[in-house]
């Protein structure tokens, strides 16, 4: 079939070659891949993994997968950063050549935004939501299934182009008219505009689904107020998700357009305005800043309010800001790109309204802190990461206030006070947040509880070297570095403080290895979780078994206040309610479907086909697509009853009558 | 009926088009205003937009999305034309 | 599918549609207005982008040496018929007319089917007096703007002639009614979509 047209006019052939680092890696795959199919097949269990795992529709074990690809893109995306800050620790470094510095930032961005930020925060909602609402899955599990499978094969797609093809090389945010075909041939590009499309959709309909799965599966009783706020900020999100992804599948295409079919929307010739992309990505890309960090609140208000054993202070203000959040981060997206000199009256309202956003978030952290006062506080790891929190995002909140000042920010524009900045709020909120998460529902996900020594050596590690890495890039910012140089001369002044920044990067993954040492450790020696309540928990996920059974609840619980499981282990204490149990009755629920993981396969094959132009491939996998969806519309046996018998056997076997 | 209001609304912006009668923005002005009212038939004639079992979550979902709807296109198109000083 | 509380009605109730019948309806009839609220921020998008770019003729082809009134007339008249046809295709639904909703279902892929004949032709022309969508990026936005209504279209043809063939198998029934219900939306969102492209695509460009 035709070549692909790149091969004259580019270094690179189908595998990527010449770099050592990179055969390396060409042989690390390859060992990991022989050992994978080697453990399944000694071990017989490709029958397992496809039954229990690939055609899986629970949302508990899709969350544990979204957890499981999260943390792999984090270890990828944690491995780019500090390759980075090791080329630039000291000056007229060698470690890497300006090529492959540009791909490794874009791979860093790229990945940790779209494939460890998102994925973990759906992990975090499809692990928590269902069962903190009181349903037995989400509103549409299929659905939920293909979200899962889209985003690990756009995953899967992106980190193909390290060995196939080459890598995209233009930034996470991918701006024309440098991407366009004339200054970046190469598939690297288009595998870029590819995962992120496919995992986009997936994305999409995610939203969709817990957006659909709050507002109607919530158990009797459970009003919209009454909800946790976990499932508050989700609702948030997922508003986010549903208005603003369309913005990036527009912008994408778009770019897709103009470099496979010529097309001139952002080009320098015919008529084309760049521009125009860069406004549609940051009609994406600022909601997806809080798309990311509003779960991340929900899990604080949900850490903090357990751990100091108090309800939420201010919780009708919590859901305001929240929802407050939501909307005025549509109307701020100019303020990342200010220096584009739209004029007075434009860069006004957005300095304005960006200003504004601060002020919900203000409210927010004030009523965290007076939950904590007078709280009987319990310093675990969640709440660790919880207060950590605090300060960075205080400190990044407030250089925002100061990028938010338009005529200023002419100043700090793509220097390294922005990167300071944005990390600072991104690491301090979102990884903040999902670490607390995830050592606070680990027990809930795998019955067991990580070690908290090793935890908190992970923390003090991770949150030292934050500091170390980032307070230095605010000063490095104001003395002139700009992002994205791969190298600097000496006698700048930017040695000593890029050189400490390289140490505190050294620190945190040293806190990241620990995190997995910690989980490695655990689960051969971790703490067994038998009551399903280890933390004393408020709100209903800590009333079922850990794990719980995959119809969650045997009964759907009513519920009659806010912390709705709080009041009812009140109510046991007191000896108020002897309450008659309901009678058990068969549980309505859905079968597993090997399709939605075809059908995904079906989007990676098309994907991999446009990359290359190869349109034999791309067009046949398209049409597998549309008789995937067909099939599924012409079937009608989609569920089933679980027996009354199988219900009370499953629950005596974890002790619940 | 929905048929026949939404021909006429049709029919109506291609007269005031042709007609010539108009300046150009207030022209633009009128044929949008009559694109809105086809929403509003077609929502209240074919889509039984105000049926719904339990709470009406969805007419709050689509108000949310037509005010989203309406920031990116007015907002694209005043820094687009940098503050509205350009020709668009 | 699924889960939490059965069927909404236990009871037979005459003044709930059958669509509206199960949890089953109800959620994906709530999950599909959402989608539409996703799709319209995409058609949103894809307009502000004509409007910034349809000036950029690069020395091509104009609006004004394209457009013609008759021609965008028509598809304009048969997507709005197409649409109350759909409605009164829900409308026998309804009413349990298994036969009159097939047939105003079959009319209204036959219109579907019409327009998009119009559209093809209307593009090829185009190309054929070299406007091209390398040519120039109002060509650019135009081809992408009118081609993604022109793929929702087809794809919204397809989905009928499907549940077709499953209403001519399995009659009207809640699975059956919803999915009739919530293509019928699909057909009348691209129906107003279409309006706006009427209005800001044909409409201004022969405003001169």
């Amino acid at each position: 079939m035709a070549l692909p047209g790149y091969v004259g006019n580019a270094p690179t052939s189908f595998f990527v070659t010449g770099d050592p680092m990179i055969y390396a890696s060409d042989v690390l795959i390859v060992l990991t891949v022989i050992g994978i199919v080697f453990v399944l097949t000694y071990y017989k269990k490709w029958g397992w993994l496809w039954r229990e795992w690939l055609t899986t529709v629970d949302h508990k074990k899709i969350g544990i997968m979204y957890l499981i690809a999260a943390l792999l893109m984090l270890f990828r995306g944690g491995t780019d950063a500090v390759l980075m800050r090791t080329q630039l620790a000291l000056p007229n470094m060698h470690f890497l050549e300006a090529e492959h510095y540009d791909q490794i930032f874009t791979t860093h961005g790229t990945i940790m935004i779209l494939f460890m930020a998102m994925p973990l925060v759906f992990a975090m909602m499809n692990i928590a939501v269902p069962l903190q609402i009181g349903a037995r899955d989400v509103a549409f599990p299929y659905l939920n299934a293909i979200s899962f499978w889209l985003f690990f094969f756009g995953a899967l797609l992106l980190n193909l182009s390290f060995v196939i093809g080459g890598s995209p090389d233009g930034g996470w945010t991918s701006y024309p008219p440098l991407v366009e075909n004339p200054t970046d041939p190469g598939p690297g590009e288009n595998f870029y505009l590819l995962a992120l499309q496919i995992s986009g959709i997936g994305s999409m309909a995610t939203g969709i689904n817990f957006l659909v799965t709050i507002l109607k599966m919530r158990a009797p009783g459970m009003t919209l107020m009454r909800m946790p706020l976990f499932c508050w900020s989700i609702l948030a999100t997922s508003i986010l998700i549903i208005f603003s992804f369309p913005a990036l599948t527009i912008a994408l295409a778009l770019v897709l357009i103009d470099r496979l079919f010529d097309a001139h929307f952002f080009t320098m010739l015919q008529g084309g305005n760049p521009m125009m992309y860069i406004n549609l990505f940051w009609v994406w890309g600022h909601p997806e800043v809080y798309i990311v960090v509003l779960p991340a609140f929900g899990i604080f208000s949900e850490v903090i309010a357990t751990f100091s054993r108090k309800r939420t202070f201010g919780y009708s203000s919590m859901v305001a800001s929240m929802l407050a959040i939501a909307v005025i981060s549509y109307l701020v997206w100019l303020h990342h790109f200010f220096t584009m000199g739209a004029g007075p009256g434009v860069n006004t309202f957005f300095a304005i309204s960006t200003m504004c956003v601060g002020i919900p978030t203000g409210v927010k952290v004030f009523n965290w802190l007076f939950t904590m006062y007078q709280g009987r506080i319990r310093m675990t790891v969640p709440m660790l990461w919880s207060i950590g929190f605090i300060p960075t995002f205080a400190i990044g909140g407030a250089t925002g206030v100061m990028l938010a000042v338009a005529p200023a920010d002419y100043q700090y524009h793509n220097s390294y006070f922005l990167i300071a900045h944005f990390h600072q709020t991104l690491i301090g909120g979102v990884v903040y947040g999902m670490f607390a998460g995830l050592y606070y529902w680990w027990p809930k996900m795998f019955g067991f509880i990580l070690n908290e020594r090793i935890g908190r050596w992970a923390f003090w590690f991770f949150n030292i070297g934050f500091y170390v890495c980032f307070l230095p890039q605010y000063q490095l910012g104001f003395m002139g570095m700009t992002r994205r140089i791969y190298v600097y001369p000496a006698g700048m002044g930017w040695t000593a403080l890029n050189l400490i920044s390289t140490i505190g990067a050294y620190l945190m993954a040293v806190g990241f290895v620990l995190i997995v040492v910690d989980i490695l450790y655990s689960i051969r020696y971790g703490e067994r979780d038998v009551t399903g309540d280890p933390w004393d928990g408020r709100t209903l996920e800590w009333s079922l078994p850990s794990p719980a059974p995959h119809y969650n609840f045997a009964r759907i619980p009513t519920v009659t206040a806010r912390d709705a499981w709080w009041v009812m282990k009140g109510e046991r204490k007191r000896g108020e309610v002897k309450r008659e149990l309901e009678p058990l009755e068969p549980i309505h629920m859905p079968n597993n479907s090997g399709r939605p993981f075809i059908l995904s396969v079906l989007f990676f094959l098309g994907g991999f086909g446009l990359v290359f132009e190869w349109y034999w491939l791309a067009i046949p996998s398209g049409i597998g697509v549309m008789v995937c969806l067909l099939l599924r519309s012409l079937e009608y046996n989609m569920d089933h009853y679980i027996p009354v018998s199988e219900i009370k056997r499953t629950e005596a076997a974890l002790g619940r009558s | 009926m929905g048929l026949v209001v939404s021909i006429v609304l049709t029919l109506l912006a291609l007269w005031v088009v042709q007609a010539h009668a108009l300046s150009h923005a207030m022209l633009l002005a009128v044929i949008l205003v009559l694109a809105v009212l086809q929403i509003v038939v077609q929502l209240a004639f074919f889509m039984h937009f105000t049926e719904s079992a339990g709470p009406r979550y969805h007419v709050s979902a689509l108000a949310l999305g037509f005010v989203f709807t309406f920031c990116i296109v007015a907002g694209s198109i005043w820094i687009m034309t940098f503050g509205g000083t350009q020709p668009y | 599918m699924s889960l939490a509380h059965e069927e909404v009605l236990s009871h037979p109730d005459h003044d709930i549609p059958l669509e509206y019948s199960t949890e089953d309806g109800v959620l994906k009839i709530f999950g599909f207005w959402i989608f539409l609220a996703t799709d319209l921020i995409l058609f949103a998008c894809l307009f502000s982008m004509y409007q910034i770019l349809h000036l950029n003729t690069a020395g091509g082809p104009t609006e004004q040496d394209l457009y013609n009134v008759p021609e965008f007339m028509a598809e304009t008249l048969i997507l709005l018929v197409s649409s109350f046809t759909c409605g009164l295709a829900t409308l026998e639904m309804r009413k349990g007319h298994r036969g009159a909703l097939m047939a105003w279902l079959i009319v209204t892929v036959l219109l579907g089917l019409s327009f998009i004949f119009l559209e093809v032709r209307e593009f090829v022309d185009y190309v054929g007096r070299g406007a091209t969508m390398q040519r120039s990026a109002f060509l650019s936005s135009f081809f992408t703007l009118v081609g993604t209504h022109g793929c929702h279209v087809s794809l919204g043809i397809l989905w009928m002639l499907s549940i077709l063939y499953q209403l001519g198998r399995r009659g009207i029934q809640a699975i059956t009614a919803r999915k009739v219900f919530i293509v019928g939306l699909y057909w009348h969102f691209l129906d107003v979509v279409w309006v706006f492209i009427f209005t800001v695509v044909y409409l201004q460009g022969v405003m001169h």
